[in-house]
């Protein structure tokens, strides 16, 4: 469904990937892990348009994502949810939600309109704050928001970047057991984690970044189990 | 998530808006808005002073402003410091429009307007009809007004608007002064229709007056074209906020990045944004030019007349449309107020752009997002939130937070 070729970004002078690849199948969820700076936001914002590789090629269902404004990718069915949640703070949880199906075209409506009805369904704390101003919400709530609101661009392919940061180890609980909830309904899964723990256990397949290189891929549950990854993520001695 | 698909069809298609109620909803208060104008005029009009008159004339002219300029720096915002450039762009098209046709058409520049514009003293009104030939040239020139503000709001936006922040606030800022230098390089205005009609058109479009200021202007400008065009613009931008447009517009100054992650073409809806304020400032310029007492000059697209539209935006709360009405109201009122007042020596109204600035820093200090923030007069939740404060103030003096 989607490979990512030796792809290399720079921010200015500082490179961020050198030469990533990877590929995710129909159904997956895979996962990104590695430390901060590993270049795992960067690859996923790569896939998304929202920075331009210096080299290598993206292929989305058998097609180049090069020289694609991020408006058109997400329209192409791969929606994006932002690290740090990026919800619009000033903005009714109701209003976030309508943005996140803006991509669609109006004679969707009655489409979006159950769409919205199956992503509260899923996070029924977020239709009892429908009309809350989406800074107010607490973190676990903005990572579901910006969940929901990515749901509802009715991805084939969703890009989650580092649900769980900062949240209390219960949400996390929540907030994977309805990563996997997703992904049964249909809709493959993209995942980059810092917690690598809790990532390897829902994901099918795992790469593990280092500065900006993939140094290690393979079944999620294998790489849970070799020496290296226990050592260096899992927190093993 | 254990409901049926056929459940789930059933809720979501309860929530379907009706079709008629959103377009009586559409239409409704643009013929509310027209009876008012109109009786503003006929009814209202003759029972104030001029003076009066004069004052809510330019009220209406400066709600259009701010509230044109609150699409792209409450909205989108975009910090951009050269709204004045296209009221005055917008002024001078519209001016030279009616000022030449005129001398085309009657041979002067006369006005030849109806009972809802403006008019000379000596005109006997029970002579008049409703509309007259005049007011149709001067609704074309608002209309070229509005368009040339908006080609040059284009313009200016597409590659200005890539930039951020501070630089698009430099950008703008010197296109403001770039207009201003422009009017002042152009020639005299030609004075008689024989002359006129020696000089190609692309000629007379630059002969409107240079650093002298372009008089002889027919001036049809009146209560009933200023409060018409002050309320379709209040609904534009109203129903413009509330819209799937409008979200997208919110989205960007929220968090440009996410608003592109979700599908947003940031650049389009900038510019697009960038356009339709521009077009109402052309507008306001158009009616600001055919104000009597008015004398149109390069000024008018000075620094000055930008910061005091800001002004207006910021203290009503960017993204407010009824703030910055309101805003621009106050705005347009205080020096008047202030007019012959004297703290000891000193007269009060020269000193109008040191009160706005303390103004402008006790609001950032007391209330950042300024008078309404992104809320309306008529949202509800304004009132309890501020019904809650009072509440608090009056019964927590002393008292624990």
């Amino acid at each position: 469904m989607l490979e990512v070729r030796d792809i290399s970004v720079a921010y200015g002078a500082i490179k961020a990937l050198h030469g990533v690849s990877l590929s995710v199948a129909k159904g997956e969820i895979v996962t990104l892990i590695g430390c901060n700076g590993a270049g795992k936001s960067t690859t996923l914002r790569a896939i998304s348009g929202l920075v331009r590789p210096g080299s290598g090629d993206i292929l989305y269902e058998g097609r180049t994502l090069r020289g694609v404004a991020p408006h058109e990718i997400v329209r192409l069915g791969l929606a994006h949810s932002p690290e740090g949640r990026g919800v619009f703070p000033n903005m009714t949880v109701s209003e976030n939600l309508d943005l996140g199906a803006y991509a669609r075209k109006r004679s969707e409506h009655a489409q979006i309109r159950e769409d919205r009805e199956k992503a509260l369904d899923l996070f029924p704390r977020l239709r009892e704050r429908l009309k809350q101003s989406a800074g107010t919400l607490s973190g676990g709530e903005q990572q579901m928001l910006a969940m929901a609101r990515a749901l509802l661009a009715r991805p084939r392919l969703l890009l989650l970047d580092e649900p769980s940061l900062g949240l209390a180890p219960q949400i996390v609980q929540l907030i994977f057991r309805i990563i996997r909830e997703i992904n049964a309904a249909g809709t493959t899964i993209l995942l980059v984690e810092q917690n690598a723990h809790m990532a390897l256990q829902v994901a099918n397949r795992a790469y593990v970044l280092e500065v900006g290189r993939v140094v290690m891929s393979g079944d999620a549950k294998e790489l849970a189990r070799t020496d290296e990854v226990r050592k260096a993520y899992l927190g093993h001695g | 998530m254990n409901t049926s698909a056929a459940q789930l069809r059933e809720r979501s298609r309860a929530l379907a808006p009706g079709v008629g109620l959103s377009l009586a909803r559409g239409v409704a208060p643009l013929v509310a808005c027209l009876v008012l104008a109109v009786a503003l005029q006929i009814a209202v009009r003759p029972l104030m002073g001029d003076y009066a008159a004069k004052l809510v004339l330019d009220i209406g002219v400066a709600v259009i402003l701010a509230v044109s300029l609150t699409i792209v720096n409450g909205f989108t915002g975009q910090f951009s410091m050269g709204h004045a450039g296209f009221l005055a762009v917008g002024g001078y098209a519209s001016g030279a429009v009616t000022y030449y046709g005129s001398l085309k058409v009657w041979g002067s520049a006369a006005t030849h307007g109806g009972l809802l514009s403006g008019r000379p003293m000596s005109v006997d009104p029970s002579t008049l009809p409703l509309i007259g030939s005049g007011d149709l040239l001067f609704v074309g020139a608002l209309l070229v007004g509005g368009l040339t503000a908006a080609a040059l709001g284009l313009i200016v936006g597409l590659p200005s608007l890539r930039l951020r922040g501070d630089y698009l606030a430099i950008v703008t800022l010197g296109f403001g002064e770039i207009v201003r230098v422009c009017i002042q390089q152009t020639g005299p205005v030609i004075r008689t229709a024989a002359e006129a009609a020696q000089v190609p058109a692309w000629k007379l479009a630059t002969s409107v007056g240079g650093a002298l200021g372009f008089t002889g202007i027919p001036k049809y400008t009146s209560l009933f074209w200023v409060w018409l065009i002050a309320g379709i613009t209040i609904m534009v931008a109203y129903r413009l906020k509330r819209s799937t447009y409008g979200r997208a517009f919110l989205s960007i100054r929220e968090d440009e990045i996410a608003s592109e992650a979700m599908g947003v073409n940031t650049t389009r809806y900038k510019v697009w944004a960038f356009v339709i304020s521009a077009f109402f400032a052309g507008i306001a310029g158009g009616l600001f030019a055919h104000t009597l007492g008015v004398g149109l000059s390069a000024e008018a697209a000075g620094f000055l007349k930008s910061f005091d539209i800001i002004i207006m935006v910021v203290l009503g709360g960017l993204g407010s449309v009824s703030g910055a009405a309101l805003a621009a109201m106050v705005v347009t009122l205080l020096p008047e107020w202030l007019r012959g007042k004297h703290v000891g020596p000193v007269d009060l109204s020269q000193y109008r752009l040191v009160i706005y600035a303390l103004a402008l820093i006790l609001m950032m200090i007391f209330r950042p997002k300024g008078l309404l923030g992104v809320a309306e007069l008529w949202d509800r939740s304004l009132w309890t939130s501020l019904a809650a404060r009072l509440k608090r103030l009056a019964g927590g003096k002393g008292g624990s937070r």
